[in-house]
């Protein structure tokens, strides 16, 4: 069978000559922008340019409604991916049968919605989309689980397929028994314009008890004619009908199904209906009169009625490999001979084939949206029914299509949740998708920030947790929030980074003489490791936290430690050593002979500018020299330790 | 498709270059009026311009964003021969107020000889690295080696084409698996000088950019040329706007374990469309490399997808509908306005309705 064509539909832009000019475009995240423009390699002048246009996806438009659809079926589908493997087939097949059930009733409610939205006057534009999309739910809604149906539970030797049929086009014209209620409630019911229609309806859909009740008042209307009604409610009742419960085997409801079509034709041959062109309709209709079938059309609407029809009054125990034989002919005998199929009835088609593979690609095609396709080919993945076709790169169809339409979910800006747990179930490319899409969504909080983070922690996606922490530190630092700045920097583990900030947070002390964010600091732990100049920020404002508490000579000693052990960049030595002047002033002896010696090396190599002090150096007392900008430390200083190593 | 919304661009020329920034909440817009706008796009969808200025003294031709981790930092080209890069200052409060924000000139590359044609940055995880390629046929890459410091620039390699260069487009891959690769695209005209589209490979040992490959079956002007986002594949995928759309598939050949040169590639071509009827102006994939737009003489953008069998066809066109050309800036068409509004109210009335809904039959049969 050929594939499916459907010709790509054209979207107008407004305002534009597309013979004037050319259309620019550029890729956003759930659009696309266009604007006219002309490529040219010498390029020029050409007016002003108006407007830049956003075009997005029809379905963007009921997005909203869908997003229900969305969510529930990601709860489905969760659900279906850890039914466990390894349970026997038996006890999967009625789960999954459910779990067809739960789609369809979810599609149901997402129809209704639509239904009822495309009601709404102020939307009255948008109708057309809103109705197409509507149409094609319902044909989701009515389908879903035929296919299911057929290709899940259909025992081809059980001869319950015409009752699946007989199920699924009820479910399509469910509109009859409103119309019969319609009728019934009336005050001549046997005279109501539809009452025959209702009547006839339920024959073909071999609904033979509502049939009856309903003829019940016809015949209440002629008594004369009763005997003809009394014979046409017997052949109703008497009608066999397959039942698969039952011990009755196959050959048997066969023997006496035809046993019931003699006597029925039988009524035919004596002209019992004669009299009631109705009445003998529908003797015709039950020995399978085709031509009397093609009559009521209007009624059956569809092919595929006609269809299920024909199989119940002449082929009731059709086998599903026979199937495709009576559809395609059935196909033809109702459609006009100018009529062409339509895509969804081709797919119907590759259904009754049992042509798997030909309904997915059909489906991925003709119906506006991977949702359908993309749940269904699961489904049906797990029930194993599905060869994998190798795809150029490896994958399956299933995986395929579920990244598709995990792709289009990326773009939302709330369903993307959503989207992680279908990828994390595509085990070929789920997880590389996942990292190209997840990096581009906004950060446009910290919370949000937090959340993405947490998502791709969960999957060791470790670049791009650094990523977005580092975009993160960016942001923070443009806008002076040097505390958020730094706890980002931190989380990226980007030690450059993580310097430049500590660099701001001590060039703000020099300037204000406190610290922000000290919370912060006072708490960074072992992240102090990451980079040099932040374990400096950190143990400097450990010593000012010492100081604070009148700790002093464990102050003192961390404040020499930060110069000896080079954790202090030389430029802040002068601050260093201007900080351990109160601690020299204090009326007790806080810095101990060695300690003192220490500072003094220190000093020393400041303000001589050589770069490793000796230990055995002698100790020089300095004069005091100008011009030297330490002059106004070194001259208190000395005096100092002069006075120390008095004592 | 529809279109949702129209924004009043405000250039006093034509547009030939929109940019959307990494998270897609900000764009950059650059025209013949020699200016780049930028945009922010507001919670509500709305966009707005949140600076204007003149960035060079001719046509600016192309503008494209930084990686966000680099800060907020635009580059463009020009006609007038020089690239530019651009560091967004977070400004004054009441500047912050009035919804405006500055853009100031970091550095001017001025080592072109004629027009720039196309300004790229390198993918991230080779550091801040830009490129522009120019009517010279020299591909130029330049690098910031302090990331904090935008004014320094070092101009790392030049890569003689020997043709005139239109368009440039790296290969966005991170994988160690291969070394970093560069596509370069010729719009000279002459269809005697063998393949207009070139590919360059950076050699580890050498420290330089070799030729790889020259795509010798395409013969006519290339007017932009973008490799696909890689996905975990083997191969790399590159389109090509020329006379048609064409679609290339890249084989990386197994390296003997002695050779030091280059990847030798199986070039395949994936696929061709000449529904544009003539030339193909611009080519560019949407992020997960699933669609392929394409924009050509006849006015119009094209979708391209592939199935799962990889059969690629034309999922959707853009086209203007006919009505005359709007003249004048800054005067949204009525239509337009009606269009933007009805959907916006068309999304309240949604948003309002589905919210308002509390039943909800969701009976399992």
């Amino acid at each position: 069978m050929e594939e499916v064509d459907v010709e790509p539909t054209t979207t107008p832009i407004p305002g534009f000559d597309s013979n004037q000019k050319h259309l620019g475009f550029v890729w956003g995240p759930g659009d696309i922008l266009v604007y006219e423009t002309i490529y040219k390699a010498s390029g020029g002048s050409a007016g002003g340019c108006p407007f830049v246009h956003e075009v997005r996806k029809d379905e963007d438009i009921y997005s909203p409604i869908l997003r229900k659809l969305f969510n529930e079926s990601h709860h489905i589908f969760v659900g279906l991916q850890r039914i466990r493997e390894d349970l026997p087939s038996k006890n999967k097949k009625p789960q999954f049968v459910s779990i067809s059930k739960n789609y369809r009733s979810v599609i149901r409610a997402c129809m209704e919605e639509l239904q009822q939205v495309a009601g709404i006057p102020s939307l009255s534009t948008l109708k057309g989309v809103i109705s197409m999309m509507s149409h094609l739910s319902l044909w989701c809604e009515q389908n879903f689980n035929i296919f299911c149906t057929l290709f899940v539970v259909c025992d081809p030797l059980a001869g319950s397929l015409v009752l699946h049929l007989l199920d699924w086009v009820r479910l399509h014209k469910a509109d009859v028994d409103e119309k019969a209620r319609e009728v019934l409630a009336s005050e001549s019911p046997a005279e109501h314009q539809a009452y025959w229609d209702v009547v006839i309806s339920y024959v073909l859909q071999g609904r033979m008890d509502e049939a009856r009740q309903v003829l019940v008042k016809q015949a209440a209307l002629q008594p004369a004619a009763r005997v003809m009604f009394k014979l046409l409610d017997n052949l109703l009742m008497k009608m066999p009908i397959f039942n698969p419960g039952e011990t009755q085997t196959l050959t048997e409801f066969d023997v006496k199904w035809r046993h019931w079509r003699e006597e029925v034709d039988h009524c035919l041959q004596d002209q019992s209906f004669a009299s009631n062109r109705h009445l003998e309709d529908i003797c015709k209709i039950l020995v399978g009169d085709e031509d009397v079938l093609l009559e009521y059309k209007e009624l059956l609407s569809t092919w595929y009625h006609f269809l299920v029809t024909r199989l119940l009054f002449s082929h009731p125990t059709v086998k599903p490999t026979e199937l495709h034989y009576y559809a395609q002919s059935s196909m033809h005998m109702f459609l006009d001979t100018r009529s062409v199929p339509e895509p969804l009835d081709s797919i119907l088609l590759a259904a009754f084939e049992f042509d798997i593979h030909q309904v997915i690609k059909d489906c991925s095609i003709a119906l506006n949206n991977w949702w359908f396709v993309g749940h269904l080919t699961d489904l049906l993945d797990h029930c194993k029914l599905l060869q994998s076709h190798n795809l150029h790169f490896g994958s399956n169809l299933r995986e395929f299509l579920l990244l598709e339409y995990a792709s289009g979910l990326f773009t939302h800006h709330s369903l993307w949740q959503l989207a992680v747990d279908y990828f994390d179930h595509c085990p070929e490319f789920g997880r590389v998708y996942l990292e190209l899409q997840i990096e581009r969504v906004p950060l446009d909080t910290e919370r949000k920030a937090l959340k993405v983070i947490r998502i791709c922690e969960q999957r060791q996606m470790t670049e791009q947790v650094r990523s977005i922490c580092k975009i993160m530190a960016k942001k923070a630092l443009r806008n002076n929030r040097l505390g958020s700045a730094l706890s980002w920097s931190i989380r990226a583990k980007d030690a450059a980074f993580a310097t430049l900030i500590s660099e701001r947070f001590l060039q703000d002390y020099c300037a204000k003489g406190t610290f922000s964010d000290l919370d912060l600091i006072d708490n960074l732990g072992p992240a102090m490791l990451l980079s040099d100049r932040l374990t400096f920020l950190g143990k400097y404002r450990e010593f000012h936290r010492l100081y604070g508490e009148k700790r002093f000579s464990d102050a003192a000693k961390l404040l020499l430690s930060l110069m000896t052990a080079k954790i202090a960049p030389h430029s802040f030595w002068m601050t260093l050593l201007t900080d351990a002047l109160p601690l020299l002033e204090q009326k007790e002896v806080i810095f101990s002979a060695d300690q003192t010696h220490e500072l003094m090396f220190c000093l020393e190599e400041l303000t001589s500018g050589k770069s490793v002090p000796t230990p055995d150096r002698p100790m020089q007392v300095l004069g005091y020299t100008p011009p030297y900008p330490l002059s106004n430390v070194c001259f208190p200083f000395n005096l100092l330790i002069l006075f120390y190593n008095m004592l | 498709m529809f279109v949702a919304r129209s924004i009043a661009a405000d250039h006093k020329d034509l547009i030939h270059d929109v940019s959307y920034d990494f998270h897609g909440r900000r764009m950059a817009t650059c025209s013949s009026d020699q200016s780049v706008k930028v945009w922010d796009k507001s919670e509500s969808g709305d966009w707005h311009c949140t600076a204007s200025w003149k960035t060079h003294s001719g046509s600016v031709w192309r503008v494209t964003w930084a990686h966000p981790e680099f800060g907020q930092v635009l580059a463009s080209c020009s006609f007038d021969r020089t690239a530019a890069v651009w560091e967004e200052i977070v400004g004054e409060s009441n500047d912050k107020q009035r919804g405006q924000s500055h853009w100031i000139k970091r550095t001017t590359l001025v080592d072109s000889r004629t027009s720039v044609t196309d300004v790229k940055f390198a993918p991230k995880h080779m550091g801040l690295m830009l490129t522009t390629c120019s009517a010279d046929g020299v591909v130029r890459v330049y690098e910031a080696p302090d990331v904090m410091n935008l004014s320094q620039w070092s101009l790392q390699h030049e890569i003689s084409c020997k043709l005139s260069c239109s368009c440039i487009s790296w290969n966005p891959s991170s994988s160690r698996a291969h070394p970093p690769m560069i596509a370069v695209g010729s719009d000279d005209s002459n269809v005697m000088y063998g393949g207009k589209v070139q590919i360059y490979e950076y050699n580890d040992n050498t420290r330089k950019y070799a030729k790889a490959e020259t795509l010798m079956t395409v013969t006519d002007a290339v007017h932009d040329i973008a490799f696909s986002p890689n996905l975990g594949r083997s191969f790399h995928v590159l389109a090509i706007a020329t006379k048609d759309v064409r679609i290339f598939k890249l084989v990386p050949l197994r390296k003997e374990s002695s050779s030091t040169g280059p990847t030798k590639f199986e070039v395949q071509i994936v696929a061709q469309f000449d529904n544009h009827n003539s030339q193909v102006w611009r080519v560019s994939w949407n992020i997960t490399s699933t669609l392929l737009a394409s924009s050509g003489d006849d006015g119009c953008v094209r979708l391209w997808k592939a199935n799962y069998m990889d059969n690629w066809k034309c999922t959707g066109i853009l086209k203007g509908d006919g009505s005359p050309v709007n003249g004048s800036s800054g005067q949204p068409g009525a239509m337009n306005t009606m269009v933007g509004s009805t959907v916006q109210t068309s999304q309240n009335a949604l948003n309002g309705s589905a919210a308002g809904r509390a039943k909800h039959t969701s009976s399992l049969n």
